[in-house]
């Protein structure tokens, strides 16, 4: 067919744009970021619900306790083990987590999501 | 009930099981189905697609096949459809551009209709229209975000996507469905709900399913399946989304590893994404190639104007009636018969 040549450049084409992710990334390599625990974190050894969970369903969490809060005027959160926590971003999270950039961000910008707490929340209320 | 969809659905909600069941055995299969199928879903798709399409490239075009859906280039006061009847590379090149971005053949369809009497009627049926182009740039966007687990930095044209697309918060009743916040993807629902209207269609109209095969359905449950374990992991059941980007990136910098700690679902997500590469080369989804090939679209509608020579034609020994006369023209004026040229002449 007379075509074959404007269909090979179509097929490079295709091809260079499938393999977009390998040729974009050559030559880096992109482990998952560090997140670093304050010294008052380490301390309490545990966070309000286990790694684990927190890890994969901290904004659910965060949107649980906005909802209570706000709607409910609750503020007491009671974690499986019977601990109770006030359920409070700057006042709770932040204690420990003060360092926003070094723990929340960088995730965040790993998996590009850009929460919108700090909207109206300050990163660091206490200025540790 | 219908073989032809049982066993569609059947056998994605077996492939579904396989790597659900077996990603929660442990690193074993985790790295099957995490490392081995992603490697090997990638190469049989781009292999197959390239093997596809240069063999339609191969193959000859005997005749000059193109729709005209208008009037053809004619007299000058004759007024030319330029772009439903091309007669030059400009028209056909908007001709694809249409078809491609919108889609416009589906436009055309028509549902015909016997209406209360002996009249055929014929009446505009929109709707597959649509839900086509939502689907396939649904599907597009949904390919494009995806890319922010696949580079390191992110590029701009992904958070753009990203921004454009997803509005933050839907609370439907709100205690029992917690959508809140991480942000809803618009293409994600409109992906799920275009796909479930082309599986419909085939179900409800009589005619589409009468013509509807395994082969149709099939596709249809794999994306719908992609689909609702992608939204239910986003929304519902959380992932750990750093790890998950850390798997993909070690497939694309091959430096693959396992991170701990990933749920069974997202290895099934990903099987089930590595099933419709490997299944696309040799499927009707290979029309993503085809509709750049399509003869009846992508050629000029200008045969009264160039010859289309048929490339299977082998060259013909013609001996045309004046060889045939230098032939024997001594003999033909012996016999008085008359020819064209007189020997006299020649000399």
């Amino acid at each position: 067919m007379k075509d074959k040549k404007i269909i090979l450049v179509g097929v490079a084409i295709f091809v260079v744009v499938v393999t977009f992710p390998f040729w974009y990334n050559l030559g880096r390599s992109a482990p998952a970021p560090e997140v670093v625990l304050t010294p008052k974190a380490q301390a309490a050894e545990v966070c309000v619900m286990p790694t684990e969970f927190m890890k994969a369903d901290h904004m659910k969490l965060l949107d649980v306790w906005r909802h209570d809060v706000v709607r409910n005027g609750n503020r007491i959160f009671v974690n499986p083990d019977g601990k109770a926590f006030e359920m409070s971003l700057s006042n709770t999270c932040l204690d420990c987590h003060s360092n926003t950039t070094e723990f929340c961000d960088r995730c965040h910008d790993y998996a590009s999501v850009r929460p919108y707490c700090w909207d109206c929340h300050i990163e660091n209320p206490k200025g540790e | 009930m219908n073989k032809n969809y049982m066993v569609s659905l059947i056998a994605v909600i077996v492939l579904f099981l396989i790597a659900y069941v077996g990603a929660a055995q442990g690193t074993g299969l985790q790295m099957v189905f995490g490392i081995i199928f992603p490697y090997l879903a990638i190469l049989l798709f781009i292999v197959g697609f390239v093997r596809k399409v240069m063999g339609w490239a191969r193959s000859p075009v005997p005749f000059q096949i193109t729709t005209t859906c208008g009037q053809q280039k004619s007299m000058p006061w004759i007024k030319q459809a330029k772009i439903d009847n091309p007669s030059c590379t400009g028209g056909v090149v908007a001709r694809m551009a249409l078809e491609i971005f919108c889609l416009r053949s589906l436009f055309r369809n028509t549902r015909m209709k016997l209406k209360s009497g002996p009249h055929l009627t014929y009446q505009l049926e929109i709707f597959l229209w649509v839900a086509a182009l939502a689907f396939h740039y649904a599907f597009f966007a949904v390919v494009v975000r995806h890319l922010r687990f696949f580079t390191e930095p992110i590029p701009c044209f992904v958070t753009l996507i990203e921004n454009l697309d997803s509005f933050m918060r839907a609370e439907v009743i709100y205690d029992a469905i917690q959508v809140g916040v991480p942000g809803i993807y618009m293409s994600g629902l409109i992906l799920l709900a275009a796909v479930t209207y082309l599986f419909l269609r085939r179900i409800f109209l009589p005619q589409v399913r009468y013509i509807s095969q395994a082969a149709d359905y099939f596709p249809l449950f794999l994306i719908m399946g992609i689909a609702l374990s992608g939204i239910f992991m986003r929304y519902f059941s959380k992932v750990d989304v750093v790890s998950i980007k850390e798997l993909i990136m070690g497939l694309v910098t091959f430096q693959p590893t396992i991170p701990e700690g990933i749920s069974a679902l997202f290895f099934a997500h990903l099987f089930l994404v590595c099933v419709l590469l490997m299944y696309f080369p040799n499927s009707k989804l290979m029309h993503f190639g085809g509709i750049f090939l399509s003869p009846t679209r992508n050629m000029a509608g200008n045969t009264r104007e160039v010859r289309h020579v048929n490339p299977w034609n082998y060259p013909v020994k013609v001996h045309t009636y004046e060889e045939y006369e230098d032939d024997f023209r001594d003999k033909m004026i012996e016999a008085g018969l008359p020819v064209t040229k007189m020997p006299e002449e020649q000399a």
